[in-house]
């Protein structure tokens, strides 16, 4: 566990008062707030991070305490005992209408010194000045991986966000880089508000050898010369299965055919699919022999 | 008007301790839509996350509310944006 440095994290120094540690942390919360930084874990856990610097130094006991032990702080029990005999004989600390934003979830270095959160419920912003608003709970913001056969199919999975498990049906088409909200699985509301909400970002990989944009697949299939000249028919895998393509005589490479519902499923409408666009390489031919050679001589001689 | 989809402004402002007036401000805005019925103004529970963060800005880090208009569109344009983005990279994919 490693000591933070409250000051720096708020940006003053150590002789800041009362009046400059709110302007700097009010600074600071403009800054990272998560309302204003949507999706953006970074600045989550900037805000984290000064709102726990707040809760120490806007707090004139906590800031004592961490002023007066700061990197020995694991001996900080015994100001606990001294404290609490000085308590008997003075009333209030009177700290006013100091604002804080809730947040919760505080390091292992600020539960060693000043023990639980004081209180705060996790995630849930407050109005200060002890006003009992109801507020909801925080939004959360999550991703989550699959690849692109898993997206091709709904599925169910349980995910552990905060230590709760919530079992979550994912329809099938899910787009890559979309997020979905998870109505009261966000943080939990303070003063008897509701839970926020989750939002779940989705990052499909794709190792498949297909392309897709939104509904629809690609794939590049190769077609040898001969087939390509004088017709046939070839097999390509599709997403799911295999198709039968039957190859026009004189195809030119780089022909396009589109098989129609073969593509990605479109997301919440069971049963409709995206096309799937076939795209012909035509290969040459290599390694050819003395015989083939000559033959294609003779070919080349008719179109002179 | 089915009750569970309407919250009373009175009852959500009381709730939050703020003055109405703020919600019929954000409602001039054409932040919120709040509708009038029987000479009460309700606000749909749709619209109340929308709704609890523009407080939360307003509260929270002491923002006035023509700059929590300015914000609350700003954000609307960015998530926009980013949406875009995203459908541009997926495409973008496609020449790899």
């Amino acid at each position: 566990m490693d000591y933070i440095d409250y000051y720096k994290v708020l940006g003053i120094t150590k002789s800041a008062s009362e009046k400059d540690i709110k302007k700097a942390y009010r600074k600071m919360a403009r800054k990272y707030h998560p309302d204003v930084n949507p999706n953006d874990a970074t600045a989550e856990k900037k805000f984290k991070e000064i709102n726990e610097a707040n809760e120490v130094l806007g707090d004139p006991e906590k800031r004592k305490k961490y002023d007066q032990y700061g990197k020995d702080w694991m001996h900080a029990e015994q100001f606990e005992k001294a404290k609490a005999q000085q308590r008997s004989s003075r009333g209030s600390t009177g700290q006013g209408a100091r604002q804080d934003f809730g947040g919760g979830d505080f390091s292992d270095f600020f539960e060693s010194m000043f023990g639980g959160s004081g209180g705060f419920s996790q995630g849930g912003y407050s109005a200060g000045g002890g006003r009992q608003t109801r507020f909801r709970g925080q939004d959360l913001n999550a991703e989550l991986r699959l690849n692109l056969r898993d997206a091709y199919k709904t599925q169910k999975q349980t995910l552990t966000v905060n230590g709760k498990n919530i079992r979550l049906t994912i329809p099938a088409g899910i787009e890559n880089g979309q997020t979905i909200k998870i109505p009261g699985h966000g943080g939990v509301g303070r003063n008897g508000g509701p839970k926020g909400d989750l939002y779940l970002k989705f990052i499909i990989d794709n190792n498949t050898s297909f392309k897709r944009d939104g509904n629809n697949l690609y794939k590049d299939v190769e077609v040898d010369l001969y087939t390509a000249i004088l017709g046939g028919e070839i097999t390509v895998d599709t997403f799911d299965g295999k198709a039968k393509l039957k190859i026009k005589p004189e195809t030119q490479t780089g022909t396009k055919v589109k098989l129609k519902g073969k593509g990605f499923p479109i997301y919440k409408k069971e049963g409709q699919y995206g096309d799937l666009y076939i795209t012909y390489n035509i290969q040459t031919p290599t390694n050819l022999s003395d015989k083939e050679k000559e033959l294609f001589k003779q070919l080349a001689s008719f179109k002179n | 008007m089915q009750q569970e989809e309407y919250v009373s402004v009175t009852e959500f402002c009381n709730g939050h301790s703020i003055s109405t007036t703020v919600i019929t401000q954000l409602n001039e805005f054409g932040l919120v839509h709040i509708i009038e019925r029987s000479n009460s103004l309700y606000l749909p529970m749709e619209e109340l996350p929308k709704t609890e963060k523009m407080l939360r800005l307003h509260t929270d880090l002491n923002i006035n509310l023509e700059g929590v208009e300015v914000i609350t569109r700003l954000l609307e344009r960015i998530e926009e944006a980013n949406n875009e983005m995203i459908k541009l990279k997926n495409k973008l994919s496609l020449y790899e």
